[in-house]
Order: structure tokens, then sequence, then C-alpha cells
């Protein structure tokens, strides 16, 4: 972290990401990268034929959230603009997914990380894109 | 041993969640005392880490499979630490919110080592 920090003081005006409320969501978007990133390697390397659909899925959304992790932690008005693309991808995803699942359970035989809006998670899938839309909208205002 | 451990950090992790939830609350930055209860949650975890493996080691069985009960109980030992020095980069009430959800995420964690473990 301190690294982070005096890479982005180097860069003089490159816009920090993780500070205040941003290092929550630093922190729980790595705990969903961890989490996805386990779960589908684990998955797709031992089950994959079981639920292609499902582990595919579930590896898709582990990359979106080792992505927006690693430009929250970047920091920067590109690395902002390409986070709050990802966040709303990511919000997609889950309510796409979501109600795809509860629309056709039999497309599914095991769970996604986004299966019924991320129920499996407390809710997180869903809340944290939302969470993430709002810090990083009010970061450009910060600094605008 | 194993499920009395679990149990155990499951507490702890709360009590701790609590306390840093209340510190962010009262707008406070983590301290000494936070860092105390962050060693005694993380020595707990190693506890179990070890108890752990030394009853895989002895023969007995993880009902989902060994690669994933290590695997959460590696992701269980790092969840307080990491928060914890993120909360020593941010020393604002954020940082205590940061602790106060790394240990939500260990006792959740805890919740499915149980699981893991235990046939049924």
């Amino acid at each position: 972290m301190a690294e982070t920090r005096e890479r982005a003081a180097a860069d003089g005006g490159r816009t920090r990401l993780v500070k205040g409320p941003g290092m929550l969501l630093v922190w729980l978007y790595g705990v969903m990268s961890v989490g996805a990133v386990s779960r589908s390697v684990y998955q797709v390397s031992t089950e994959f034929d079981r639920a292609p659909l499902a582990y595919a899925l579930s590896a898709v959304a582990a990359v979106v959230y080792v992505f927006i992790t690693y430009t929250l932690v970047r920091g920067g008005e590109a690395a902002r603009r390409a986070a709050l693309v990802c966040c709303a991808a990511e919000l997609a995803g889950v309510l796409i997914v979501g109600t795809w699942t509860l629309v056709e359970p039999s497309a599914f035989p095991d769970a996604t990380v986004w299966s019924d809006f991320g129920y499996g998670y407390v809710f997180i899938p869903v809340l944290l894109p939302l969470t993430g839309i709002w810090w990083l909208r009010r970061s450009r205002a910060a600094t605008a | 041993m194993l499920d009395a451990l679990t149990v155990a950090v499951s507490v702890a992790a709360l009590a701790l969640a609590a306390w840093c939830g209340f510190a962010a609350y009262r707008d406070q930055p983590t301290k000494d005392w936070h860092f105390i209860g962050m060693a005694v949650v993380t020595f707990l975890v190693l506890a179990q880490l070890i108890v752990g493996i030394v009853q895989l080691a002895r023969g007995e069985q993880a009902e989902e499979g060994t690669v994933i009960f290590v695997s959460y109980l590696l992701g269980a030992l790092c969840a307080v630490p990491i928060a914890g020095f993120m909360s020593l980069a941010e020393r604002s009430r954020w940082g205590s919110a940061t602790v106060a959800a790394g240990a939500v995420v260990l006792a959740v964690l805890e919740v499915r080592l149980f699981d893991i473990w235990t046939v049924g």
C-alpha cells in the first residue's frame, strides 16, 4: 500500500482511488476477486463438464473483479473510467445472470457467483457495483 | 477439537468486527488495542490451520475434499492480517471499517469451513 501511495505521489496528478471509503471498496473487490478466481479455477479444472455455462460465467465474473481491483489500486483518470465501465458491466452481468438463473434454472446445474443476484454471497455482488459506481463518480467530482 | 476452534474463531471474528465497526462509527482509526485483537484472532486461525492439517495427516477426511478445505484454511488465515495492513495505510474510520469487513469475511469463511469439514 505504501508503495502504491509513493507511486501515485510520484505521478503527481494521478487521482488516488484508494483512500477513505475507496480502501473498504478495494478490500471487498479484492475478497471477491480471490473468491471468484479460486472458485472458478477449481471448478473449471476439476468438473467443467458438469455445468459448463455456470463455470464459464463464474470465470468471467472473476476476470471482471480482478480488473476492477487492479484499476482501483492503480488510480488515475483512465483507470477510473475503465473501472466505471466495468462496474456497469458487472451490474448488468449480475442482473442478467441473476434473472436468467431464476427464469431458467435448468440451464444451471450448479450455481455461479452471480446466481440469484448473488444470494450465496450475501448480495454483495449486486451491492458492490452500485457502491463502486457511486464512489468512482464522487472521485471525479472531488478532482474536477 | 476442530469444530470447537471453528466456533471460537467465528465468535472472536464477530467480536472483532463489532469492535472495529464501533471504532468506525465513532470516526476513529484502528489503534494498538485493535491490532492486539487482530493478533489474537489470527493466532486462533493459525491454531485452526495446524489442527486441521494434523487431522488430515492422521487420515481424517474433509467432506468436500482436501483441496477446498486447505484453501479455505489459508484464506481464513490471510483475511484479517491483510485488512489490518490496509488499515495501517488508511488512518481514518475507513481503515477500521475495512478491518470490520475483514472480520466478517473471516466469520463467513468459518461457517463454510464447518460445512466443508463436517459430514452432513
